[in-house]
């Protein structure tokens, strides 16, 4: 098995979304997940990499096919070094549709995607990790 | 370990035909099965061994760039043997049955040096057991890429999509839901309605015997997504007990049309695409 | 600057959406779709996002806006070639797309503008 290459693509601007969301569909496509799956990757990956450029003052998208016993995954990581998330509650809170929540499309990422992690502080940035499996 | 490399190479290189006519009568005498002829099995043993020598002289490395010929017609020979349902041990048979020929001339070549012999009995046992080994990885990987295939297809065939008239389909679904299924159904269903340009996607669910809050969540989740796509859709068929289910489960159904059989749901279906079906006047 | 070109037919705009459409380029569009309604006097707008393989909350965010600012202006909106995927993960993504009139190609989507706007008007039928 070839060793596992972590990808890093450089969000700062709003067409780096755009490079973001096509590097995330190269992969996807790569792992051979069908259509409806590199969708939901896809769509999962420009909300966070939006909140990248808007929320995080830039930063980066990490990517790697991982693979856990016998299936395999997409893994990708939102890194930035902005304000940090305050209120993660509130900012989890489904933004969309109600109205409420910060509308940071956090929530509708978690959904889109089978694993989702967060580390975020105050002044110290924010790491979203998630992951699709097969 | 190069000395032993050249003799492995040079046995099978140089005693070719003889090799092969031993490990054709070992083939016979293990494998007797009406699924593969004798004639088929020693042209395959044939061909593999003439491989085997040009890639025995780089070394008996068998992951190296030099052996890529012999892996891939070890994956052909294992993926075709796959389908025709045989098993990995009858499969690694095929292998195996190649070590006592080549333990028979390395004993021959090195009776009088006991070291030598030793070393290279070791170098034939760990070169045809990697084979081996790489024969029933690929065998197992084409037997399970055969059966994902297979269940793709039953999938298909338990599901198929009818278009009943212009603009009209039907999805009857039969057997039990289960939410893997209801989703491959959901999205080829969504897909039939793009190809064929279907106003309305009548699911009948008359053959469905239980429905849980997952698969109503999901049948929900198509009727959704078919109105975001500009389409319409109605279910048909629900049983008096599904009924109940959705109303003690307290399924919110979301004003999704609903009708006792498929019949009414085609009346309607046509009524909204604007379409009338009429007695024909007899002469 | 690019922009996303906008058809007019008639009364109607017509907007084909490309792939790949950044934040700005969708704010530009939702701008110039709202000022060619006001200049034009265009009744409807038909918005072809065949081309589009996501549509994520900024998107349909964008979408909804111009639906709703269209008939704020007296023009009737219709969405039209959402792709199956694309449906199927915004009902995932819990988007709530109410007030979006949707078709599911180019030619059915004329049609039912065409069908609106005879009933918003209560004239006789437009001869188109």
């Amino acid at each position: 098995m070839p060793p596992t290459q972590t990808d890093t693509v450089s969000i700062r601007t709003e067409q780096d979304v755009v490079v973001a969301r096509q590097h995330a569909r190269r992969l996807a496509l790569e792992a051979g997940f069908g259509i409806v799956d590199q969708t939901k990757i896809v769509t999962a990956a420009s909300e966070l990499a939006r909140n990248v450029v808007v929320y995080g003052q830039g930063g980066v998208m990490r990517s790697e096919i991982v693979a856990d016993g016998r299936r395999q995954g997409l893994r990708l990581a939102f890194v930035d070094e902005g304000p940090g998330i305050p209120d993660l509650k509130l900012a989890l809170t489904d933004g969309w549709t109600s109205g409420k929540g910060l509308g940071l499309g956090l929530s509708g990422a978690k959904r889109l995607m089978h694993d989702f992690e967060i580390e975020t502080f105050p002044g110290q940035g924010t790491r979203v990790t998630v992951t699709r499996w097969k | 370990m190069a000395d032993s490399r050249t003799k492995t190479a040079d046995i099978i290189k140089s005693d070719m035909a003889d090799l092969l006519s031993d490990w054709k009568s070992e083939l016979r005498a293990a494998v007797s099965d009406s699924r593969i002829s004798g004639a088929e099995l020693e042209t395959q043993a044939a061909e593999l061994l003439g491989l085997l020598s040009t890639a025995a002289a780089h070394g008996l490395d068998i992951s190296t760039a030099d052996w890529q010929p012999v892996r891939e017609y070890l994956d052909v020979v294992s993926r075709s043997r796959a389908i025709k349902g045989f098993s990995s041990q009858e499969t690694a048979t095929f292998i195996f049955s190649l070590k006592k020929p080549l333990f028979k001339r390395v004993r021959r070549l090195l009776a009088s040096e006991p070291a030598a012999l030793a070393d290279e009995t070791w170098a034939v046992t760990e070169f045809v057991d990697a084979l081996g080994m790489y024969t029933v990885k690929a065998f197992q990987k084409s037997r399970e890429e055969v059966i994902a295939r297979q269940q793709e297809e039953m999938l298909e065939l338990s599901t198929p999509v009818i278009k009943l008239w212009d603009g009209i389909i039907a999805l009857p679904m039969i057997g039990t839901l289960d939410s893997a299924r209801t989703q491959v159904v959901m999205e080829s269903l969504l897909q039939r309605i793009v190809d064929i340009g279907a106003e309305i996607a009548i699911i009948d669910i008359t053959g469905v015997p239980t429905v849980d809050t997952l698969v109503a969540q999901h049948l929900l989740k198509t009727v959704t997504a078919i109105r975001l796509m500009g389409a319409d859709c109605i279910i048909s068929g629900i049983r008096p007990q599904i009924a109940q289910t959705i109303v003690h489960l307290g399924i919110d159904l979301q004003g999704v049309i609903t009708k006792a059989t498929l019949a009414d749901a085609l009346a309607l279906a046509l009524q909204r695409t604007g379409q009338a079906i009429t007695k024909a006047k007899v002469a | 600057m690019e922009r996303i070109p906008i058809l007019r037919m008639g009364n109607l705009l017509l907007v084909t959406i490309q792939v790949d459409m950044h934040d700005q380029l969708a704010r530009v569009l939702q701008d110039d779709l709202t000022s060619q309604i006001e200049k034009t006097g265009a009744k409807g707008v038909l918005i072809d996002i065949s081309a589009l393989d996501l549509v994520d909350s900024f998107i349909g965010r964008m979408i909804a806006n111009i639906s709703a600012m269209s008939r704020i202006l007296d023009a009737q909106t219709v969405v039209v070639g959402m792709r199956p995927a694309v449906a199927i993960t915004l009902v995932e993504l819990g988007l709530d797309l109410a007030g979006v009139d949707t078709a599911l190609d180019v030619e059915r989507g004329m049609k039912r503008l065409r069908s609106r706007l005879a009933a918003a008007s209560h004239d006789a039928p437009d001869t188109n």
